[in-house]
């Protein structure tokens, strides 16, 4: 068995009287890629600012490498987040600096490391998601898609024990949806942890080892993307995850012809 | 006599560039770090910074210098020139406190939470992800800003201070050729703000973040 790399219990989060979600319990092992899925407004995005700490849940608790990071005294946010890395739907990538210095930054400011030696590993970073060649530009001079690899190689270079993915492609063009997966798709058969909300459901099937289908603020179903797309519990699951992959086809299929 | 009406006015200029030299910078601390106070500061921080900016925008500038130089020279032995200068720099860190709570306001939170994403603590996000790009987009209306204080570092002239204005009025009152005087004043405050725009314009342009496709 591997070993549990982040585990949320009973995770609630509430905005006044709006319930985001409730209880929500999941367990992230090593080399695990789960997928998210659900309609929006479920609190899924909400769900990973929980887990690496960028918002506060209301009650429950998360372990990260069995050293509960909820709690302030075993561990500070600031530590923890370096080990969770975290890929926004619309990039965020800082502006004023170059794609270089977006992986750098992390690096010297945070891990106080050497600048040279920094440049090493940022360089390394880029070359991992195929930008190379982009190093001096600056994030208006890139693609969506581009931004959101050089991102992806930001989050890397802090060698985190998990990456989140909120919903990385929702942003893009279609045409730039694909080397950003072929990414993604990469970094999994590398073994690193990935927990992913996303709508790609070809991405689901082919990369995830397990799913997970999100309703209204809790699970209502996981298990191998094999079980919840052949074999669902739930008549709900199969609609959505049938709408979803059927609405991309047909996306994918006007894209292509 | 049109050389030396000049020269008389101009030796002033040392005086007004002097003044708005102190009051700038001195409105620039204190106006960014009340800035960062009323985003970052929390709710009673940003109530007591909120009401600062109110009070002090809600007053006539040359009624607040007499009010701050009656306390300032009340409680320190000060000249006539430091305590107009410092004066003049608390009217305008009002309003650079609005000029940089709006450029930090439209860097957005999203950088800020992208920054703490990689570990960054808010002072450390603040300090390399927030301001290098609030302080580039608050560079035009800063501009603005900066010759609002140039111009109105003529109201120290209020208190005494030998700055261009005082030295017009002077003339003109020795002279008898009010035309001549202040306009040689107007020339030589023309001249002062349209460099210090033109100077501002090359900084904003030096430091702009490149955004068109390199190829």
């Amino acid at each position: 068995m591997s070993q549990p790399v982040l585990v949320a219990q009973n995770l609630t989060k509430t905005y006044g009287k709006n319930v985001i979600f409730r209880d929500i319990s999941l367990s992230v092992n090593e080399r695990d890629t789960i997928v998210i899925v659900g309609p929006s407004g479920t609190g899924k995005s909400t769900l990973l600012r929980c887990l690496n700490l960028l918002t506060k849940a209301d009650s429950g608790k998360i372990w990260l490498d069995g050293v509960e990071i909820t709690d302030p005294t075993r561990c500070s946010e600031d530590e923890c987040r370096q080990r969770i890395g975290m890929v926004f739907q619309n990039f965020l990538l800082f502006n004023h600096l170059t794609a270089l210095d977006n992986v750098m930054i992390g690096l010297t400011k945070v891990k106080k490391m050497p600048k040279e030696q920094a440049r090493r590993k940022a360089m390394e970073e880029l070359e991992r998601v195929g930008l190379i060649d982009r190093a001096g530009h600056y994030p208006g001079q890139l693609s969506g898609g581009q931004q959101q690899r050089v991102a992806i190689a930001r989050a890397l270079a802090m060698e985190p024990r998990v990456m989140l993915f909120d919903e990385p492609t929702s942003a893009l063009d279609p045409e730039l949806i694909g080397e950003v997966l072929a990414v993604m798709k990469q970094l999994a058969r590398e073994g690193m942890t990935m927990l992913v909300v996303t709508h790609e459901m070809g991405f689901a099937r082919e990369v995830a080892n397990r799913m997970i289908f999100m309703e209204k603020g809790q699970i209502l179903e996981e298990g191998t993307p094999d079980d919840l797309f052949e074999r669902p519990k739930y008549e709900r699951t199969r609609q959505f995850l049938w709408k979803i992959a059927e609405l991309h086809g047909r996306k994918a299929a006007e894209e292509n012809g | 006599m049109l050389i030396e009406f000049f020269r008389y006015i101009a030796a002033g200029t040392a005086t007004t560039l002097a003044v708005t030299l102190v009051a700038l910078p001195l409105g620039l601390v204190i106006g960014l770090t009340f800035a960062l106070a009323h985003v970052y500061g929390g709710k009673v921080l940003t109530q007591v910074m909120r009401l600062y900016s109110t009070l002090m925008r809600g007053m006539p500038p040359i009624l607040l210098l007499f009010i701050l130089y009656f306390i300032i020279s009340g409680s320190i032995n000060l000249s006539p020139f430091w305590a107009g200068s410092i004066a003049l720099g608390v009217v305008s860190s009002a309003y650079q406190l609005e000029i940089l709570r709006g450029a930090i306001l439209s860097v957005g939170g999203e950088q800020m939470m992208a920054a703490r994403a990689i570990g960054m603590s808010r002072l450390k996000a603040i300090r390399y992800i927030i301001l290098p790009q609030a302080l580039r987009m608050a560079i035009p209306p800063w501009s603005n800003e900066a010759s609002i204080v140039l111009k109105d570092s003529s109201l120290v002239y209020a208190l005494g201070v030998a700055e261009i204005l005082r030295r017009a009025q002077q003339l003109s009152a020795t002279t008898q050729q009010p035309f001549m005087a202040f306009g040689t004043a107007a020339l030589i405050y023309f001249i002062l703000v349209f460099t210090a725009n033109r100077l501002l314009d090359y900084v904003s342009q030096r430091t702009r973040i490149p955004a068109n496709p390199l190829g």
